[in-house]
């Protein structure tokens, strides 16, 4: 570990809906170039803690604090505007519209055409080039619509973005959840640069093996609450894929599977 | 590694630019207004050769297309930012009557009459634009109630200051000479008239398209028909678009209203009723998609076009003009199926550039 101050940091945190308790004293730190997993089951709190991280929610109780401050966010708005972007899985991309008008949508870059202003078309298309190029994907054609490309391509497209409009924070959202595998470890692949340049990267999942291979740091959320917070060296992708199941769920699951199997047909289909 | 990579890029740029010119042809948003153009310019130019190709004819051509392809232009630009507008036709109407009544009946100068006319389209634009941003109704439904309305409007009104259904006299209000100099009347080229109106349309035309394609606007307009929420979470503020776009096709309307009222001295209250569709049409012709988020401005003008050589080409032909809108309606229907097949072509040209990227 590098430096001693996180990049974003909550300190326990709790969010109720009513009188449901999404999150219950929860707290995590995200190191600048580091990538950290948030991981857990479906309703394990990983969406409500993404959002409060983003600014789409605040927190019932505890504290946010980013680059060593307290900080109070109230719109996603606030929080791009400090760095902390986030790539959901609808993408925010228009399937419709070219690759470099996606790029830059909201933050066009113009130059003067006497009284007016005109889009820097040429600009924006080197600097899409460019950036794509420097995460090591080559668009031949950066007028493509952005619906003709592969789902790996899209979410590389909006990750670049991020990175190219300054954010210091990086908050995937579940980014391979609807890939294949070929275009799941391209994703991981830019997950990976990401970090490489800086970046405190937040990598939402409920794939242990996606998380393993380029997670330097792992939290496990489960029921609202943190079951486990671990550096790489201090766990094994074994025990990681354990707490994501739950441990001693998955061990009963694995009896009962087996019981299963030795069951004779008729009985099994009564069970 | 490296001797590898100077291999494989050579013949990676020759299938680029192979892709490229293919596809950079059937990508235009136009060819299918384009291709529907030549071919009807064609058939007449067969059928009626004499009174097609002389200069007569091409007049005749762009007096009706001027005024339908202003409309069909701002009707694209509202398409495209994913609404409908069927108020378009009868607000013709409306702010001729609103400026026909100001000047003849309470005695105006038919400039303030023309600007309260403009006032009152924009404000209806803008109601239409807050109805359906704020309620999240079908555009479709909002403005036919608009439509419904002020047709309505426009002949309550008109008899119950004129006891009739129209406003005469406009030619003898102060300032209607200046009016008709700016905004409808005939130029003489080569002896043969054409109309001022061509002018504006073109000048519009070239305005809009350089908004559409080469402002941050044009991007937002585009965007917010592609995905109105995505938009927004990248700050595009798509409700204030909407709005101003309603607003366009009212102001479009009230120009068009207002070529109307000097050409023909008067003020009708049946006028533009029913023109809203052929307004669609043209720009449906053109390219835009009616889930809005693709289309055209020229294309757009080049639905016009068709419109003004169909309706033109059947006179000169000699057919019953009966059949105009039959034709319309087949030229439409064949423009949407061009139209979807060249954007699929486009787009497994894309796909097919996709694949071999990721397998070469």
């Amino acid at each position: 570990m590098a430096q001693t101050q996180p990049q974003l940091e909550v300190r326990n945190i709790s969010k109720m809906f009513g009188s449901v308790i999404a999150l219950s004293n929860v707290s995590a730190a995200f190191y600048a170039g580091e990538v950290t997993c948030l991981l857990g089951d479906n309703g394990a709190g990983k969406s409500t803690l993404i959002k409060i991280l983003s600014g789409v929610y605040q927190p019932t109780e505890g504290d946010y604090i980013f680059e060593g401050r307290k900080v109070l966010l109230n719109s996603p708005r606030e929080a791009l505007a400090m760095g902390i972007a986030t790539v959901y899985q609808d993408l925010s991309l228009i399937p419709l519209m070219s690759v470099w008008r996606n790029f830059f949508l909201g933050s066009e870059p113009e130059k003067r055409w006497g009284p007016f202003k005109s889009y820097d078309i040429a600009l924006a298309r080197r600097v899409v080039r460019d950036e794509l190029k420097k995460m090591g994907i080559v668009v031949r054609d950066t007028d493509q619509p952005v619906g003709t490309m592969s789902g790996g391509e899209r979410q590389s497209i909006a990750i670049s973005r991020a990175i190219y409009f300054g954010a210091k924070v990086l908050i995937l959202d579940e980014p391979t959840a609807a890939l294949g595998v070929k275009q799941a470890g391209m994703v991981l692949h830019y997950i990976v640069q990401a970090k490489r340049r800086g970046l405190a990267v937040i990598f939402i999942t409920h794939n242990p093996n996606h998380a393993w291979p380029v997670g330097d740091h792992f939290i496990i959320l489960r029921r609202g609450r943190v079951l486990g917070d671990y550096r790489k060296d201090e766990i094994t992708q074994a025990d990681l894929m354990n707490l994501m199941a739950g441990g001693e769920d998955l061990l009963k699951l694995q009896e009962e599977l087996a019981m299963l199997q030795e069951q004779p047909l008729e009985m099994a289909t009564e069970v | 590694m490296t001797l590898q990579a100077d291999t494989t890029t050579p013949g990676a740029d020759e299938r680029l630019v192979q892709v490229g010119v293919v596809r950079g042809i059937f990508r235009r948003v136009e060819i299918g207004a384009l291709i529907g153009a030549v071919a009807v310019w064609l058939l007449f130019a067969a059928v009626a050769p004499g009174n097609w190709l002389s200069v007569t004819g091409v007049a005749r051509i762009l007096d009706p297309a001027s005024t339908l392809g202003i409309m069909a232009i701002a009707v694209a630009l509202l398409m495209i930012g994913g609404e409908f507008d069927l108020s378009t036709g009868v607000m013709t109407g409306s702010a001729g009557l609103v400026a026909g009544l100001l000047s003849t009946r309470m005695g105006w100068n038919l400039w303030p009459a023309m600007g309260a006319a403009l006032i009152f389209a924009l404000a209806v634009g803008y109601l239409n634009g807050m109805m359906v941003t704020r309620t999240g109704l079908p555009s479709f439904i909002v403005t036919l109630a608009t439509f419904f309305a002020l047709r309505g409007a426009n002949v309550g009104v008109t008899r119950l200051v004129t006891e009739q259904v129209y406003v005469g006299g406009i030619d003898k209000t102060e300032g209607f000479e200046l009016a008709r100099l700016v905004f409808n009347t005939g130029i003489d080229v080569f002896g043969i008239e054409f109309r001022s109106s061509i002018i504006w349309w073109v000048v519009i035309a070239v305005i809009a398209s350089w908004v559409l394609l080469r402002t941050k606007y044009g991007s937002w307009i585009f965007a917010t028909g592609g995905d109105a929420n995505a938009a927004r979470n990248v700050g595009v503020p798509a409700t204030r678009v909407k709005i101003t776009l309603f607003m366009t096709t009212a102001a479009a309307a009230w120009l068009v209203g207002m070529m109307n009222i000097v050409r023909l001295r008067s003020a009708v209250a049946s006028q533009g009723i029913g023109q809203e569709f052929i307004y669609i049409i043209a720009a449906t012709i053109g390219g835009c998609l009616l889930t809005g988020g693709y289309g055209s401005v020229i294309g757009a003008s080049i639905g016009a076009i068709i419109f003004g050589m169909a309706q033109v080409g059947i006179v000169f032909a000699g057919w019953d003009t009966d059949w105009f809108y039959s034709f319309l309606g087949v030229m439409l229907l064949a423009a949407v199926l061009v139209n979807k097949y060249t954007r699929q072509r486009a787009q497994e040209i894309s796909l097919a550039a996709a694949k071999a990227r990721t397998e070469g």
